[in-house]
């Protein structure tokens, strides 16, 4: 571990505190359907899309309606992005002149993009045509972040309305935060990113001749254009196999500070705008520091181990950290900085190879998703997925206080506690359900490249990405099979929209429930008791349901690498 | 009510087993889906204890299957002892019940007929009579008599029951000891009052509150949970190359899910309903205890609550013309054998502020009672009669011209003193009105700090009295009430609970009128007065079996202590987990990866001791904390950071550090007896 190691994590954490509040008022402008500065130049766009698709922006939507609408969008979503992998082949905008996408594969990508998920399977610019890329998938990168974030609208709502019956229109929500939010910020962060070297082109490939005399094919396309999404939206999807550790993605130490810092600037924005929403913004710090402190000691142990190497190798002579699998532009704290990030926000864009990791240092990644990637999270999934866990903690612990729990102002009673367990519970029996499953089929065991714990931690970590909606690999799984192709969209699918139905759900009981004034009497949910408390709840059930599968995957292989058994 | 026994009492315990062993009936389990999970997992390893699974010894097998059943009874027990406490009681009560017999009328004169008091239906009028036990819940339609209810509060002194008014309610059971009452049936055949309070303390009518079930279901969801973790354990260990014995399988079940609250869930509701009983309130539902912990605000009859019922004599006024010595000396000899607080206080003013020195009523005196027909009291002395009352009553039996000047004077004072705040009392010695007492209010001691109390635990209180606004303010800021209704109507009191209530906030309120009814039924906690009337009795969801206004303070404390008992104990068994795991992980896997040994990190003795250890603990804990639950957690008023980091700290800490010393010193027994 070195200083400036400490350093660049410090100033990461210190920069992303410091957008929490510019995003926050940015978004709670959205969240309020006030006027924007981009308002002027975008607004005829916007209401050029609602003319067209006949829909009253101001018409407001119960939360069954609102659920609803955003599924059948959804829906309509995939199957598009289906028919473009499908039909590549003849369509326009393929220089390359790659063929139809199988099957099983085109519902594995449309699945992924469109549950903002980003599981690639393929390897971009070997598989996909330039329209593929730019309209299947781009667009799904834009629009699958939009539905997360207004998800989370919709959930603010539920807890700052009172007595309502609807909490907001989709559609208006989806098209402002597009066109007033992402659209902005990406194409100044694409402009930033062609000027530090990154290709948008639409030529296919060039072919160079390298010093050795051997011909080399570079691929090329539009990269900057869906790079700015991909770390904005946490989507993750690279243009590139190596995603940002291909040095067209990811050029140099600022634009891997600057791509880190965009992974977390919306769902930062978001914790501070649900404080403003719920009319307290210590509310939202509170939840900021929560998710600081988990976030903290995740790429502390993350780095550490990295830092400290291979006992197995140093023993070889093989002096230092652990390199394998690692960017040498970057080094160990930004790899492992980055793959804290993109890990705890469902990104899934990664500079390193976290299969590569040592075992404990590849825990954290794993574990984060597992958490439900409520650390800051993915762009609305995060904030979501926190409250999930700040009703289940309000409720155990608010009762200790001798009151019916509530939480900034609403009460938590049986419904909503139903809810939260449903949403919670979600991704314990994708993961672990389905992870049990190909440990014992064929077609399962198949896939994991290593042997041993670190093959199991391979399929593990295929399944928790999945259903977190994370997309990162861990690498060694060769998931390209039907199967795991078929599995891993179910998993994907399972994990973002049966965690937004009773989120919205929630946002509808909630929305309808009196608002109850705030007391000395109440629970407070402000300061470090209470983020003491969030943090615990969120280990507690995370560790407790995952401890068995870690126990017998990455703290297995971490122990046998302490006794010098390698797998 | 019956003193209370102590908890584990042979009495109690003996006939708590039995019922535990009676509860383990599935469709009684069935209600508490966690230990229905317990029971059905320790009837498959019983079963495949029989069948015999290989890896395993018999009779550690046979280890593990005791202590899940015990974690089964533990649960039922602690239930089982619950109920008991309350069925001591409800067995007086069955007796009182039993033997009532009523005298129907037939609506001839007098006539009625013997009947038993069971066959009476509502609308029926009977007859009770000096020394009758009252048949049924009823309400006085013709007399006056006192009735002694200590069947029901326990409290001996006779109160009087009379036609109209606010103090016609009857209730079964209460003996009347003078005079002879109609009384019309209000309750329907096993719903009275005496039926209500008999299923209440046997908690035969028990059903689950609003806060249970969003409990029970965050324990069912967490059941869920870890039954996924478990379950595909064996696909786990199946790639690591590996089989787990099904019987370990189980045993990390039983560990992880929240047996101990769900075995505690029931009694905690229970005991919290019983403590109410054993306060002498009555609730009508646990829904009504809850809402009490949650209350916001408290509207407080000024009389009887804030201010000492019994008034204080603070000033002797004379009529013109008469001397104050001679009214002061009146005074006291009418209060001289006048035993109420209101009489002593008399007596006292005249003997320190006038210095009237009469010791005692002198011989052949002949005391007047005060009497509910009357409303006087007073004296008779060698032939001289002296009465003291209110304005009206004195004047009704001693009628004076009303228009006459020492009526008129008298009545101006008397307004004045009522206007004041205070209580006019009117002096006549030999049918010549003297003048009037004045009977102060004085706030109770302690009051200002209970409220202060309140106020830190985000408590409003609101005085609500029927003074005039000055004196309402006076007594408002003597007591630090935050604030008054002065001169309030029902209607009045009706328009602040739904103003409150529109705010978000939850208010309670006592009363005993009928006029207060409607308050009573829109008050989120209305706690009827045992002696009000059977209309606020019907009204509120709470009874008062004292008649005690202040207790209400007491009612929002005991519904507080209800809710914090369980989420302690919910924390308490949540965080027990980690422990549990950090027991059986490293146990059931150490054979398929050895290095996992390293998470052994009480080093408990062999995989085998550390798992029986771990549901031992997990069984032992429940009857170790049946008094936690019965008792309730300590409760303070203090404002909600502090106490939440009080529980925190006890039960959050606690219940993640016990177990693991716990978990070693059992382990250290199972390992000593070599029972594994």
């Amino acid at each position: 571990m070195t200083l400036s190691g400490w350093a660049l994590i410090l100033l990461f954490i210190a920069l992303t505190a410091a957008l929490a509040k510019p995003m926050g008022l940015w978004l709670f402008a959205l969240y309020e359907g006030r006027a924007t500065p981009f308002h002027r130049l975008l607004g005829p766009v916007e209401r050029g899309f609602y003319r067209l698709a006949g829909i009253d922006p101001t018409e407001e939507q119960s939360w069954r309606r609102y659920a609803l609408h955003l599924l059948l969008f959804n829906l309509a979503l995939l199957l598009f992005t289906y028919a473009i992998l499908r039909l590549q082949g003849v369509l326009p905008g393929n220089p390359q002149g790659f063929g139809a996408v199988g099957a099983d594969g085109a519902f594995n990508t449309a699945v992924s993009f469109t549950t903002n998920t980003n599981w690639q399977w393929y390897g971009g610019e070997a598989t996909l045509s330039n329209l593929s890329q730019m309209l299947g998938l781009t667009i799904q990168n834009f629009l699958s972040a939009a539905t997360g974030i207004a998800v989370a609208f919709a959930l603010f709502r539920g807890f700052a309305r009172r007595e309502a019956k609807t909490i907001g229109n989709f559609w208006a929500d989806i098209t402002r935060i597009t066109l007033y939010l992402l659209l902005p910020i990406c194409v100044v962060f694409a402009i930033f990113l062609i000027a530090s070297g990154v290709p948008q082109t639409f030529t296919g490939s060039v072919d160079a001749t390298t010093l050795e005399g051997a011909r080399q094919t570079i691929a090329l396309g539009p990269v900057a254009s869906q790079e700015a999404i991909k770390m904005l939206g946490t989507n993750g999807g690279g243009f590139f196999n190596a995603n940002s550790a291909h040095p067209f993605e990811n050029p140099t130490a600022l634009t891997n500070l600057v791509q880190m810092l965009s992974i977390f600037s919306i769902g930062v924005g978001l914790s501070w705008c649900f404080g403003k929403a719920v009319g307290d913004t210590r509310q939202g710090w509170a939840i900021l520091a929560a998710m600081g402190v988990l976030f903290a000691a995740g790429v502390s142990i993350a780095y550490w181990q990295e830092a400290a190497g291979n006992p197995v190798l140093h023993q070889l002579g093989v002096a230092g950290g652990n390199m394998e699998g690692k960017e040498v532009r970057f080094g160990i704290a930004a790899s492992a900085l980055f793959a804290a990030i993109t890990t705890a926000a469902s990104c899934g864009a990664v500079n390193a190879m976290h299969d590569s990791f040592t075992a404990l240092g590849g825990l954290v990644p794993l574990f984060n998703i597992q958490l439900g990637e409520v650390v800051v999270g993915g762009v609305g999934a995060g904030i979501y997925g926190f409250l999930l866990f700040a009703i289940l903690a309000v409720f155990v612990a608010g009762l200790m206080v001798g009151r019916t729990p509530e939480y900034v102002g609403k009460k938590i009673e049986a419904r909503e506690v139903k809810l939260a367990v449903l949403a919670i519970a979600v991704l314990p029996l994708v993961i672990l359900g389905f992870t049990a499953l190909a440990s014992v089929l064929p077609q399962g065991l198949a896939g994991p490249l290593n042997k041993g714990p670190h093959g199991f931690a391979e399929i593990l970590y295929g399944f928790s990405s999945a259903a977190g909606n994370n997309g990162s690999a861990f690498a060694g799984l060769s998931a390209g099979t039907p199967f795991y192709n078929g599995l891993l969209g179910a998993a994907m699918w399972l994990g973002r929209y049966f965690v937004i139905v009773p989120v919205l759900a929630i946002a509808g009981s909630l929305a309808a429930k009196r608002h109850v004034p705030a007391s000395s009497g109440s629970f407070p949910t402000t300061g470090g008791l209470w983020i003491g408390l969030l943090v615990g709840i969120v280990l507690i059930l995370g560790g407790l349901t995952f401890l068995p599968s870690l126990a017998l995957g990455p703290i297995a292989d971490h122990l046998a690498m302490v006794r010098g058994q390698l797998f | 009510m019956t003193a209370p026994t102590s908890m584990f009492s042979a009495a109690l315990v003996v006939p708590a087993m039995r019922d535990a062993v009676a509860k383990l009936n599935p469709r009684d389990l069935a209600r508490n889906p966690v230990m229905f999970v317990t029971a059905t997992v320790a009837a498959l390893l019983t079963l495949l204890l029989a069948l015999g699974e290989p890896g395993l010894s018999t009779g550690f097998q046979l280890q593990l299957v005791l202590w899940l059943w015990l974690t089964v009874l533990f649960g039922t027990f602690a239930e089982a002892l619950a109920e008991g406490r309350g069925r001591a009681q409800a067995a007086s009560l069955r007796a009182t019940k039993a033997e009532l017999r009523a005298k129907l009328m037939l609506g001839v004169g007098d006539t009625y007929e013997l009947v038993p008091a069971s066959q009476l239906e509502k609308g029926e009028i009977v007859l009770v009579e000096t020394d009758d036990l009252i048949p049924a819940d009823g309400e006085v339609i013709e007399g006056v008599a006192s009735v002694n209810e200590a069947a029901i509060t326990g409290e001996s002194a006779p109160v009087i029951r009379e036609a109209g008014g606010d103090r016609s309610a009857v209730t079964a059971g209460t003996r009347v000891i003078s005079d002879r009452i109609k009384v019309r049936v209000t309750a329907e055949p096993g719903q009275g009052f005496l039926d209500r309070m008999i299923a209440l303390v046997e908690g035969a009518e028990r059903r689950k509150t609003p806060n249970e079930i969003a409990l029970t279901i965050l324990l069912v969801g967490l059941t869920i949970i870890f039954l996924i973790a478990v379950a595909t354990i064996p696909s786990f260990a199946s790639y690591a190359g590996g089989a787990i014995p099904v019987a370990l399988l189980a045993a990390l079940l039983i560990t992880l899910i929240p047996t101990t609250i769900a075995a505690l869930l029931s009694a905690i509701g229970i005991a919290g309903m019983d403590r109410l009983v054993r306060f002498n309130v009555l609730a009508k539902s646990g829904r009504a205890v809850e809402a009490a912990g949650d209350v916001d605000v408290l509207l407080l009859d000024k009389t009887g609550t804030i201010t000492i019922g019994d008034r204080q004599a603070s000033e002797f006024r004379a009529l013109a013309g008469v001397e104050v010595d001679t009214l002061a000396e009146a005074a006291l000899l009418a209060s001289l054998a006048d035993e109420t607080p209101e009489g002593r206080s008399i007596v006292a003013l005249a003997r320190e502020r006038y210095a009237i020195r009469v010791e005692a009523l002198p011989a052949g005196s002949d005391v007047v009672p005060f009497s509910a027909q009357t409303r006087l009291s007073g004296v008779t002395v060698a032939g001289v009669t002296i009465h003291k009352g209110a304005v009206d009553s004195v004047l009704k039996a001693h009628p004076q011209d009303e228009s006459a000047p020492t009526v008129q004077e008298l009545r101006r004072m008397t307004d004045e003193i009522g206007r004041s705040g205070g209580t006019p009392l009117a002096v006549i010695k030999d049918g010549r009105l003297l003048g009037a007492i004045h009977l102060k209010d004085v706030v109770k001691a302690g009051v200002r700090e209970r409220f202060a109390e309140l106020r830190k635990m985000g408590i409003r209180t609101v005085m609500i009295t029927g003074d005039n606004p000055l004196t309402a303010a006076a007594i408002a800021a003597e007591a630090g009430v935050d604030d008054f209704l002065a001169e309030a109507t029902p209607e009045d009191k009706l328009a602040l609970i739904r103003r409150e209530q529109g705010e978000g906030r939850l208010v309670a309120m006592c009363g005993d009128g009928t006029n207060d009814a409607p308050a009573l039924a829109q008050a989120d906690v209305g706690v009827a007065m045992n002696t009000g009337t059977q209309a606020a009795r019907e009204a509120g969801n709470m009874v008062d079996l004292d008649s005690d206004p202040t207790k209400l303070i007491e009612v929002v404390g005991l519904g507080k202590q209800l809710l914090m008992t369980r989420g302690a104990l919910t924390t308490f068994s949540v965080a027990n987990d980690v422990a549990k795991y950090f027991a059986i992980i490293p146990a059931i896997f150490v054979a398929l990866y050895p290095g996992l040994g390293v998470l052994n990190i009480m080093g408990l003795a062999t995989p085998q001791s550390a798992i029986l250890s771990a549901i031992i603990f997990n069984a032992l804990i429940i009857p170790c904390l049946v008094p936690l639950a019965l008792q309730g957690v300590r409760y303070r008023p203090m404002p909600a950071g502090p106490l939440l980091a009080r529980n925190l700290s006890i039960y959050g800490l606690g219940g993640l550090v016990a177990p693991f010393a716990g978990i070693k010193l059992i382990d250290l027994a199972v390992s000593t007896l070599h029972l594994a």
